[in-house]
């Protein structure tokens, strides 16, 4: 118990009271002094968009994860699906790769001399533009996130109950009831803990949108960013971070509500 | 009592390499209460699987009231499943398992409550409806289980050893029930079990099964007093099986002996197995027995005592009401209706 504490309170607890500590704070010349001015400034118009932006394009993110993931976890689960171990491995191989060069590999598929615009030019048809737009760093983010949504959902799918599922056809339901009464409810512990860990990381995410969303792109991990590296305003860009913080705790919090008796929300 | 509804014709089945049913020709009339006993690996749960619709067979045929139903699915089919680990719905509490097949079938919601009502009754759960599954006790998710497929009312019930998993008390009360809930519903039950003595007290008709293949189908007393051959015998109670040879019609010799029996229409000299129950090794004074021997072992059984005897190569077992004293020598005699006379089984 105790090096598990010393372990909590050194790497977990010290940095977010940190955090809080200067967030609540402003420097003057004579040095750090309290005030709420922070967090004032983290409400303004300009800065709600860019929050609310950023959890839009997080939801749509995980959407999509969610829409596209859960087929594949389910062929890849389901045991006629003999090369299963393949699949897995071809989802798996990206995410051995640097993040950074993932994203920037995109760059090359998307970009006006890129990939694709190559081919359409072969055809003799005009360019588009896809880069720095938001579907481009919605791409991107489908593209980084996908497996966290599969594997979760795929593990709770192999580890189902064959038995249950066959209860459920001797009771007499076709295969989309099944599906739909006993499948999906089950495999509600991985939706969920997929979706949180698709939300918080596409949420947060700078890189994607930096890269794919073009410099001017702003989402909330942009404005930390940008706050500590560039600005070096370390207690405005601490506010913006607990304010982030509790976002993400918060839609934790309304999943596992969602799903109150899964193992999922064991959090709450 | 007459009328087949299940007939199994012909029935393989192969896993790859692996035959794990091969020829498997049987019958169920309505309102019988069958057993598949076996030992594990025998194929009794995969004969129920081909039955319940969640195995193919390589090869053959299912009839069910005189229509092959090889092509419908299992949620096409007129039976039902308890099966071995109860597969409850851990989402739903007990009256909503109890209830999915009521659902599905889309009955109107007051009669729904008003069966699964009934059923908790007839299960003993009344009270019980709106507990989480996973937190009933074993022998109670069991009883969820077997109202689940109750209530739809199925022709047949299948039952994959549904006691397994229960102490030896509640597996005995339970049997009782089940044996009492088939009469009063008059539905016709296939049971699993590799519990000889679950299969002897329940059964109207016990089918013993071993590597794929039925051994002997039979009513219970005639399974135990007149088994088919020495695995059945072995199988189904406890028995010394001794290799003879018929010497002729009604005599066969063994251990050096030759024992009148009631068996006929063997070979001149064909080897045989001899099976005697514990229970008819007779323990007399030793100058009164046919075989004489020393007995080794005596264990208290409850109602009877268990006796090693050995007798030359051979060691007796015999079970008695009265205690002979170990390492004295005592005689054994058997009565000849009470020796059985086997082929051997080829193997």
């Amino acid at each position: 118990m105790l090096p598990y504490l010393l372990w909590a309170l050194l790497f977990i607890i010290v940095p977010i009271l940190l955090i809080i500590y200067y967030s609540l704070c402003v420097e003057t010349d004579s040095g750090l002094v309290f005030s709420l001015q922070n967090y004032s400034r983290v409400f303004q118009p300009i800065y709600l968009r860019i929050m609310w932006r950023s959890v839009a394009l997080a939801f749509m993110c995980t959407l999509f994860c969610l829409v596209m993931g859960y087929p594949v976890a389910y062929i890849m689960a389901s045991k006629e699906y003999a090369r299963k171990g393949f699949l897995l491995f071809l989802f798996l191989v990206p995410m051995w790769m640097n993040f950074l060069l993932r994203t920037y590999s995109w760059l090359t598929i998307l970009e006006r001399n890129g990939i694709i615009n190559s081919v359409l030019s072969v055809f003799g048809l005009p360019n588009i533009d896809l880069l720095y737009n938001e579907e481009a760093v919605i791409l991107g983010m489908i593209y980084n996130f996908l497996p966290f949504m599969i594997l979760p959902i795929y593990t709770v799918l192999k580890k189902m109950d064959q038995s249950v599922i066959e209860a459920a056809q001797d009771l007499g339901a076709d295969s989309r009831t099944v599906f739909l009464r006993v499948t999906v409810p089950l495999s509600m512990p991985g939706v969920i803990s997929g979706v949180t860990m698709v939300f918080m990381p596409a949420v947060t995410t700078f890189i994607v949108s930096d890269l794919l969303g073009g410099a001017q792109f702003m989402l909330i991990g942009n404005l930390i960013e940008q706050q500590f590296l560039k600005i070096r305003d370390w207690n405005f860009g601490s506010a913006v971070s607990v304010i982030l913080m509790t976002l993400i705790i918060a839609s934790v919090a309304i999943f596992s509500m969602v799903d109150k008796d899964s193992e999922g929300g064991a959090l709450f | 009592m007459s009328e087949h509804l299940i007939d199994l014709v012909g029935v393989c089945k192969t896993f790859g390499q692996s035959t794990v049913l091969s020829n498997i020709n049987l019958f169920v009339r309505k309102n019988e209460f069958l057993t598949l006993l076996g030992p594990s690996g025998c194929g009794k749960t995969t004969t129920l699987r081909i039955i319940g619709g969640f195995e193919y067979p390589t090869n053959g045929d299912v009839i069910f009231d005189g229509k092959s139903i090889l092509k419908l699915p299992p949620h096409k089919r007129r039976v039902n499943t308890v099966f071995q680990k109860y597969a409850l719905f851990p989402n739903m509490n007990a009256a909503e398992n109890i209830a999915f097949g009521l659902r599905i079938k889309k009955v109107p919601s007051q009669e729904i409550t008003r069966r699964v009502e009934d059923m908790l009754r007839l299960v003993n759960l009344r009270g019980y409806g709106r507990r989480a599954v996973t937190s009933l006790s074993g022998g109670q998710q069991q009883r969820v289980a077997i109202a689940r497929a109750l209530i739809n009312e199925p022709d047949v019930l299948l039952l994959d050893e549904p006691l397994g998993a229960l102490d030896l008390k509640l597996r005995k009360d339970m049997q009782i029930e089940l044996k009492n809930m088939q009469q009063k519903l008059g539905i016709t039950f296939i049971y699993v079990t590799h519990d000889q003595e679950e299969a002897l007290t329940m059964s109207d008709t016990i089918a013993v099964m071993n590597a794929g293949e039925i051994q002997q189908i039979g009513k219970p007393e005639d399974i135990y007093n007149e088994p088919g051959n020495a695995f059945v015998a072995n199988f189904i109670g406890e028995s010394n099986i001794v290799a003879g040879v018929m010497r002729g019609d009604y005599c066969v010799e063994f251990l050096g002996r030759r024992f009148e029996c009631v068996d006929k229409g063997f070979k001149p000299d064909e080897p045989v197995d001899v099976v005697v129950r514990p229970e008819d090794v007779r323990i007399v004074p030793q100058s009164e027995g046919a075989l004489t021997g020393v007995v080794r072992n005596v264990i208290f059984k409850g109602v009877h005592y268990e006796m090693l005897i050995q007798g030359g190569e051979f060691l007796w077992k015999a079970h008695s009401t009265v205690m002979s004293a170990a390492g004295g020598w005592v005689g054994i005699v058997v009565a000849p209706d009470l020796i059985h006379v086997m082929r051997k089984v080829a193997t």
